[in-house]
């Protein structure tokens, strides 16, 4: 009952909701934690239009058809893209997607099983976009369907040797991290949840998956064959019965401990902090009650006061850099590969079956990676005609502009005035005639790559 | 002594220039600038202005000189130890490098890729054994007793994927999700909050041997750590730089910590490449001649690590990855040789740039692969094997073998060669003889390894 002054809770839920000023700070966080950032004048404009519920459900539940604004991409040659050839093009298929939707958080979502389900190359950019696909439908769960529809995936039956696992010779790599990290955790506060048994007997459940291998194609017709499956009595969680691959998912997602560790995890995506007991109980209630639905958890979850209040989360490489290209409302018009790659985060290639490790976004290798971004895109509409550039420009007015260009992003008082003093310290070190024009011109294109690689910008 | 006299010229000189060349243009904006080089000032001084030289555009006074310059003036001690790793990728053929060449067992299993019973030279430690040909400067280095060689070295239930195995060298155990590096875990010992240095990759991305939970550590592309923005030179670019480093600087007041975070990360990148600046577009004269032609660039970065370390840098573990393929499936006879020889040349022309330099009583190095190869080839080449190779090298090194030679009469279920030494062994000696840090701080389960004598 207590809460802090201004937050309200939910009728019985026990959930705080944030009540205090929706403004245009709240509504960016917002749209880079649940997307990928306001194009110009968007973060305003949902705070004008909506409340907290209401700007959250524009999120969460999107009216409209699903488009794309703006041109499609197109490789070097001017082509369209080529996803299931071109080597990259698989990457390119997904940002652009991310960069041009009018639906952000499906994509966001997505984003997010991706990193949940992390399934590396699989050798087919076919396979591993129509898993992303599979990501975008399920976006909201329900998570039992999500899971389902994960565990026979192709790309993950490959990735996880799916394609391996027969009652012949069980292959325990998918049963394993199904229960570890996909669904239950590997230890929580009340010990193990699953023990080496009930790995063997998951995976005797989970036998039976195969396709059929084709030169030159690689893996087609993935189904269920009986002759591969185990149909004999396994003992799992302490229960026993004939199970399959149907069962094992349907066990998992009825564990005790999965409501906890479904609940933390999608929490984390959201809030650097952890949920407080009180919240992560109510969280589970509501997760439960509705079936393992995903979109009640969380819109709980983006209108919780810890969301508005707390403290600001390092934004994920490529929701770095996809923002800074809705800022521009530019698109994708080059290879992003090898940059997202240096800034820490490759598409279609996380680090391992855990994902990639948030906490630890930023070293001195990945800040160049986004520097490179930053040139990258600032760099298309450089400025380089000091012949028509002001030689009297102040640095306010500087510092205003170079925001300008990055669709007006709000920055803390301290960086507002360390881009200022930039601003000024240049002014000064132009003696000379010619440097009026000149310098006032690098200092703009300085500038606009001193916003975009500011703390502030790294940051939602 | 005298030595340390040396390494103060070099140093001087590198500093000089990164003092001019940071203070240009400067002084009109800040009177109060450093001083010109070349005034008589301290070593530590030297490290002390050039860093700050960026951050001094906005005020020395207001950063006091800061946690930074300080940590990393602290912590550039002339003596102390630096490990330096240097990976051979996709699992070496170890059975080549020192290759059995004249038992029956190694012609029949390969018919195709065997050496000549009497190629190469004599491995000194065991007559079954021959130095490949390419390896010559390797025999060099272990006649000289400055190389440990390891011939049969894994873990046990060795695991056949590269990701999986070399994953398990890179952090130091066999646990899949380990996400930081035993170098890492080391610099959380003896590094420090403020030098990201003290933990260098040479090739552009973190090494995940690297990798750290809290100290900070630094990649670099070969030397330089290069930024430019498009549109942006001269005085304006050069107070650019400074300026990150200012926004940086204002964000780590933040109460919020991921505000912080962030702008610790600009802070360590512009003291990065303010530490570097002054080897950026340079070329670096080397005491010494490294292999010349496709692959130089290995050299040139293990000739700049010399030159960085002469400089007085605080790097403490450096890794680089060595050029070439040693995943050798098939056509191993046309790639082997070359690769062998530019890695082992490359290798043995750095130990002999750190003698030259001074530098050798301070420098180990670790030359290592996921795995070794299976004995028997298959058509043209050879498959994953188990038990492979790593060498240790230094002046200080103690040349003796760690482990044996298994032989290939018996070989493991697999039909690889059996490991008689594990590579956590072999980290645990580099942490304790090496750093004097206890391994159990490091290495999971170090108790149950054997620590075979490295130093010494």
């Amino acid at each position: 009952m207590a809460g802090k002054p201004g937050n309200h809770h939910h009728g019985g839920s026990g959930l705080p909701v944030y009540h205090g000023k929706f403004g245009e700070r709240q509504a960016a966080r917002l749209l880079w934690r649940a997307g990928f950032g306001p194009r110009p004048g968007e973060a305003a404009k949902l705070a004008r239009r909506f409340n907290l519920r209401g700007a959250v459900h524009s999120l969460t539940r999107p009216k409209g058809k699903e488009h794309l604004k703006g041109p499609q991409p197109v490789d070097e040659d001017g082509l369209p893209l080529a996803p299931f050839d071109a080597y990259g093009h698989d990457e390119l298929w997904w940002l652009d997607r991310m960069v041009r939707t009018n639906h952000p958080m499906v994509e966001r979502m997505a984003l997010i099983w991706h990193d949940w389900f992390a399934t590396a190359d699989v050798n087919s950019q076919k396979l591993s976009i129509e898993q992303a696909q599979l990501f975008e439908r399920r976006w909201m769960g329900p998570f039992p369907d999500l899971l389902a529809d994960v565990t026979v995936n192709p790309a993950m039956l490959i990735w996880l040797s799916g394609l391996d696992n027969t009652r012949r010779a069980p292959n325990e790599n998918y049963a394993r991290e199904m229960m570890e990290l996909f669904t239950l955790g590997a230890s929580n506060e009340a010990g193990y949840p699953y023990s080496e048994d009930d790995v063997r007997e998951q995976a005797r459940a989970l036998t039976g998956w195969d396709a059929d291998w084709e030169d030159d194609v690689g893996y087609v017709n993935f189904h269920f064959d009986a002759k591969r499956h185990d149909a004999g009595a396994k003992t799992i969680f302490g229960q026993t019965g004939n199970f399959d691959w149907t069962d094992s998912c349907r066990l998992c997602v009825g564990h005790k401990a999965h409501k906890t560790f479904f609940v933390e995890k999608l929490w984390s995506y959201f809030i650097p902090v952890p949920p407080t007991a009180k919240t992560r109980k109510a969280l589970e209630r509501l997760y439960v009650k509705h079936d393992h639905a995903v979109r009640p958890v969380v819109e709980a979850i983006l209108m919780h006061p810890a969301f508005y209040r707390g403290p600001s989360m390092v934004k994920p490489p490529i929701v770095y850099i996809v923002g800074l290209l809705r800022a521009r409302r530019g698109g994708i018009r080059s290879d992003w590969s090898w940059i997202s790659d240096l800034a820490g985060q490759r598409l279609f290639r996380p680090p391992n079956v855990a994902g990639w490790n948030e906490a630890r976004w930023l070293d001195t290798s990945t800040f160049r990676g986004r520097w490179i971004a930053a040139n990258y895109i600032a760099g298309y509409d450089a400025i380089d005609d000091e012949a028509t550039y002001s030689a009297t420009e102040g640095p306010k007015q500087a510092v205003r502009k170079a925001l300008q260009f990055w669709g007006d992003p709000q920055v803390s008082t301290a960086t507002r005035k360390g881009l200022e003093r930039y601003a000024g310290a240049v002014a000064t070190s132009a003696t000379a005639d010619w440097q009026q024009d000149t310098f006032r011109l690098l200092r703009q294109n300085a500038l606009r790559m001193l916003v975009a690689t500011s703390p502030d910008m790294q940051t939602s | 002594m005298s030595c340390n006299h040396c390494e103060e010229l070099t140093r001087a000189r590198l500093m000089r220039r990164a003092v001019a060349q940071a203070g240009n243009g400067l002084p009109s904006i800040e009177p109060g600038m450093p001083a010109p080089a070349g005034t008589g000032l301290s070593r530590r001084s030297f490290l002390l202005r050039s860093s700050a030289a960026m951050l001094s555009v906005y005020g020395a006074s207001r950063l006091r000189l800061g946690d930074l310059e300080a940590g990393v003036a602290q912590a550039a001690g002339a003596n102390d130890p630096v490990l330096v790793s240097i990976f051979l990728e996709g699992g070496i053929d170890s059975l080549s490098v020192l290759a059995p060449t004249t038992d029956p067992t190694y012609r029949a299993l390969r018919p195709s890729l065997a050496l000549d019973p009497d190629a190469g030279t004599a491995f000194t430690e065991d007559p079954r054994l021959r130095w490949h040909p390419a390896a010559a400067s390797f025999d060099a280095l272990h006649r000289a007793g400055k190389m440990a060689v390891a011939p049969a070295i894994g873990y046990s239930s060795p695991d056949q994927s590269h990701f999986t195995s070399r994953h398990y060298w890179e952090v130091g155990g066999l646990s899949p999700r380990e996400i930081t590096g035993w170098m890492g875990r080391l610099l959380e010992r003896i590094g420090t909050a403020d030098n990201p240095l003290q933990g260098l990759s040479l090739d552009g991305s973190l090494s995940p041997a690297l990798a750290t939970s809290s100290v900070p550590v630094a990649a670099v592309d070969g030397i330089s750590y290069d930024l430019w923005a498009r549109g942006v030179w001269g005085t304006p670019e050069e107070l650019m730089f400074g300026a990150v480093a200012d926004l940086g600087a204002g964000g780590a007041r933040s109460k919020d910590p991921g505000l912080r975070s962030a702008a610790g990360a600009a802070t360590q990148a512009m003291q990065l490449r303010t530490q570097l600046e002054p080897f950026s577009g340079e070329e670096i004269n080397a005491p010494v001649a490294y292999p010349e032609g496709e692959g130089s660039w290995f050299g040139e970065n293990l000739s700049a690590l010399a030159a960085m370390l002469a400089a007085g840098l605080p790097i403490r573990c450096a890794a680089i990855q060595a050029p070439g393929g040693f995943d050798t499936h098939d056509n191993q006879a046309e790639s082997f040789a070359s690769d062998l020889k530019l890695a082992a040349d490359s290798i043995a022309a750095f130990q002999a740039d750190l003698e030259a330099r001074g530098l050798a009583n301070r420098v180990v190095t670790l030359v290592w692969s996921e795995f070794g190869r299976r004995p028997e080839e298959n058509d043209s080449g050879t498959d994953h094997g188990a038990g492979g190779a790593a060498y240790v090298i230094g002046s200080r090194v103690n040349g003796r073998m760690v482990g044996e030679f298994p032989g290939l009469d018996q070989l493991d279920p697999d039909d690889n060669l059996r490991a008689t030494s594990d590579f956590r062994g072999l980290y645990c000696s580099l942490i304790e003889q090496w750093f004097n840090v206890d391994a159990g701080a490091v290495i999971p389960d170090a108790a149950s390894f054997a620590r075979p004598t490295l130093i010494g």
